[in-house]
């Protein structure tokens, strides 16, 4: 996007509505101006950007270092100043396993649960997604009447809101539900799919599938329609054939996307928490279990809570997170890097 | 009707049928069904009855059995449609049903009661639209108070995000100051902060504040968004430094020309991040879920999982409250839709 410069600003701010905003501004201006002539230009800069530093500092940054203290700190009690410092005790109460391939045999087994299924999550949920959205974006990139109307109807799910999603699928794969209704008319039985460890964790992969996809698939759309149509004109030309245009024109090129798109779907993969937690409520037993889960129980919903053990757990989270996001940082860097150069 | 067809299925330029072209209907056809579908048998269902809702097979459109009021009982009764002996249909209702046979009388002679197998006769139904579960949570749940507390949250929280952020975007688009870089980086990097990793100092962050069971508490972490900043910026770059030099030179205050120069010429960035954060806010769950223990506090998407999370859920009374926090979300995808995609498209931030 481009500021356009027009005579008139298209933002009137002599609306009627305005009026009160108005004097509401030029109420503290003179306050302002006083500011200015003693602070000087540079104080001005400070002044613009401290509610956002402050909100920043104390709702990200301080939370973000004392989960370090957290970490390391016994009891249920709240506040930091409370608590008895335990040292390294809640990663090695993780970690306490005898046998690291079996949950069962860790002293924290959920954890383990949650870090398994977060696993298999992951690695299912990324695949499908970057396939569904990739097949659904070259689609939506060819030749089509109605294009942003075709592009809209896959967009629909990722305004909804999780606990929306959830309710929508957990109505739909109930006993009495459409799903069932389907297969009944196919001549199956009615299935309780939510109460079926399998089908349940497949569920969860395909709802949040379901309702993510489109975002990618924009993201990838606006990839495709960037790289130059003369490129095709000239494979047309040679006579390629259409794999070989796809392998190497379309795939290389869409690549810095891709890569982009996949650590952002890992990202949000791995904090899986809110439609799903809608959906089955982690269940049947701990089979749809995620990370993002154990912490909010850990923490605050347990009849024991252990806000220091939620605190070392989303810390291992966390340093998993840090890891991919400056992975997709610097990718975003070099992908930009190639546009300058175009 | 080859004509018809060949009119149907022609293609662009006079080319045949490609398989590919097949896939790409039944792709976008079945596209159309899978994501819209859900939601829309969701809003069917909303307007059952309970009865009607534990069906199975379900059907499509909201029917119920008629009833009729027979003098001599004071419940309504369920009208059958039974066939006799003789071959005859006649509309009786059911007094009680015994095993699997039926007691009966007809409406207009309900004296005589007639004993009919189950398998005899069929409910006469009809349409009704179950307008109570729309009106029933506002009075068997706090559902304006969730509905309020919701709007407010999201105006509220837009309203400090557009003006916070908008500010913080200015002094680093148009200012030269030390520790610039260090405030970008500072910005980037809560990028990598989400929710799920600080929710537990967060949350004690928030109760030394005093702000636990209070809707600020759910506002004020969430104002100072990172991509918010980052698109204002990046809008706010374009716009020249000659325009700011011109106002100093007109003795404007530096709050001067933010509000009135800056301001309005980012107009069409801060309407994408108000779709945005509208968005955002309202459909936000876990940290709300965190701070919000009192009921009379719940958002929407709140209240919505705690009641579906009970024991004896009250579906005909979810199903209506889920459609009506869909509504705003509806009508952003209607009218907004192309903002919101552009927006994305150009950043790759959500």
């Amino acid at each position: 996007m481009k500021a356009d410069i027009p005579g008139k600003p298209g933002f009137n701010f002599g609306d009627a509505a305005m009026v009160p905003v108005r004097f509401a501004m030029e109420l503290v201006d003179p306050p302002l101006r006083w500011l200015q002539r003693t602070a000087g230009l540079g104080g001005m800069a400070t002044f613009f950007l401290l509610p956002n530093m402050l909100i920043f500092g104390i709702f990200v940054l301080l939370p973000f270092f004392i989960n370090f203290a957290y970490s390391m700190t016994g009891g249920a009690a709240l506040f930091l100043p409370d608590r008895n410092f335990v040292g390294a005790d809640q990663y090695a109460r993780l970690f306490d396993c005898s046998n690291y391939l079996d949950p069962n045999s860790c002293a924290e087994d959920t954890f383990w649960t949650a870090v398994g299924n977060t696993g298999w999550f992951v690695l299912l949920q990324v695949t499908l997604m970057i396939g569904v959205s990739l097949v659904t974006a070259l689609i939506l990139n060819r030749d089509l009447r109605a294009r942003s109307f075709w592009r809209a109807v896959f967009f629909f799910p990722v305004l909804l809101s999780p606990v929306v999603v959830g309710l929508i699928w957990k109505w739909i794969l109930q006993r009495q539900g459409l799903l069932n209704f389907g297969l009944y008319g196919l001549g199956f039985e009615p299935h309780a799919w939510l109460n079926d460890r399998n089908w349940s964790f497949a569920a969860a992969v395909g709802v949040s599938i379901w309702a993510h996809m489109g975002f990618y698939t924009l993201i990838l759309l606006a990839g495709l329609q960037a790289i130059p149509k003369d490129l095709y004109e000239a494979a047309e030309m040679d006579g390629t054939k259409p794999t070989r245009v796809f392998l190497r024109i379309t795939l290389p090129l869409l690549a810095p996307n891709l890569l982009v798109v996949i650590v952002l779907v890992l990202i949000r993969a791995v904090q899986i928490f809110d439609e799903v937690y809608v959906l089955t409520g982690g269940g049947p037993g701990t089979s749809t279990l995620f990370l993002t889960q154990y912490i909010y129980e850990t923490g605050f919903a347990a009849q024991l809570r252990n806000p220091g053990l939620a605190a070392a757990a989303s810390i291992l989270m966390g340093a998993v997170l840090v890891v991919l996001t400056l992975l997709q940082l610097s990718l975003g860097r070099s992908s930009e890097k190639k546009g300058d150069r175009k | 009707m080859s004509r018809i067809a060949q009119f149907l299925f022609r293609r662009k330029g006079g080319r045949g049928w490609h398989w590919t072209d097949i896939v790409t209907w039944v792709w976008l056809v079945g596209g159309l069904f899978i994501m819209f579908g859900p939601a829309v048998w969701l809003v069917g269902s909303s307007f059952k009855s309970p009865a009607a809702l534990a069906e199975f097979p379900p059907t499509i459109l909201p029917y119920i059995t008629q009833k009729v009021t027979v003098s001599g009982i004071d419940k309504p009764l369920d009208l059958y449609e039974v066939t006799l002996e003789g071959g005859k249909t006649v509309k009786l209702a059911e007094v009680r049903r015994v095993g699997v046979v039926s007691q009966m009388v007809d409406p207009s002679n309900p004296g005589e009661v007639i004993k009919v197998n189950i398998s005899q006769r069929k409910p006469v139904r009809e349409m009704s639209f179950a307008s109570e579960n729309y009106t029933g949570p506002f009075t068997h749940f706090d559902f304006v108070r969730y509905l309020w507390n919701s709007v407010f949250v999201t105006v509220v929280a837009t309203l400090i995000t557009l003006i916070v952020n908008s500010m913080a975007a200015f002094a680093l688009s148009k200012y030269e100051f030390r520790g610039r870089t260090i405030a970008m980086l500072l910005i980037l990097a809560t990028l990598m902060v989400p929710l799920s990793v600080i929710m537990v100092p967060l949350y004690s962050i928030v109760s030394a504040l005093g702000l636990f069971n209070s809707l600020w508490g759910v506002i004020l972490p969430t104002v100072a968004t990172p991509t918010g900043v980052f698109i204002l910026r990046q809008y706010m770059l374009t716009i020249p430094d000659e325009l700011i030099d011109a106002a100093r030179m007109d003795k404007a205050s530096e709050w001067q020309i933010y509000w009135r120069i800056i301001l309005p010429l980012t107009a069409p960035a801060l309407a994408v991040l108000a779709i945005f954060s509208v968005v955002w806010r309202w459909n936000d769950f876990l940290w709300p879920l965190i701070v919000l223990s009192r009921k009379e506090l719940y958002t929407l998407q709140v209240g919505l999982s705690i009641y579906s999370g009970e024991l004896n859920v009250q579906w005909h009374f979810i199903l209506a409250m889920t459609v009506v926090t869909m509504i705003p979300v509806v009508l952003v995808f209607i009218f907004l839709q192309r903002f919101i995609t552009t927006g994305i498209a150009g950043t790759g931030l959500k």
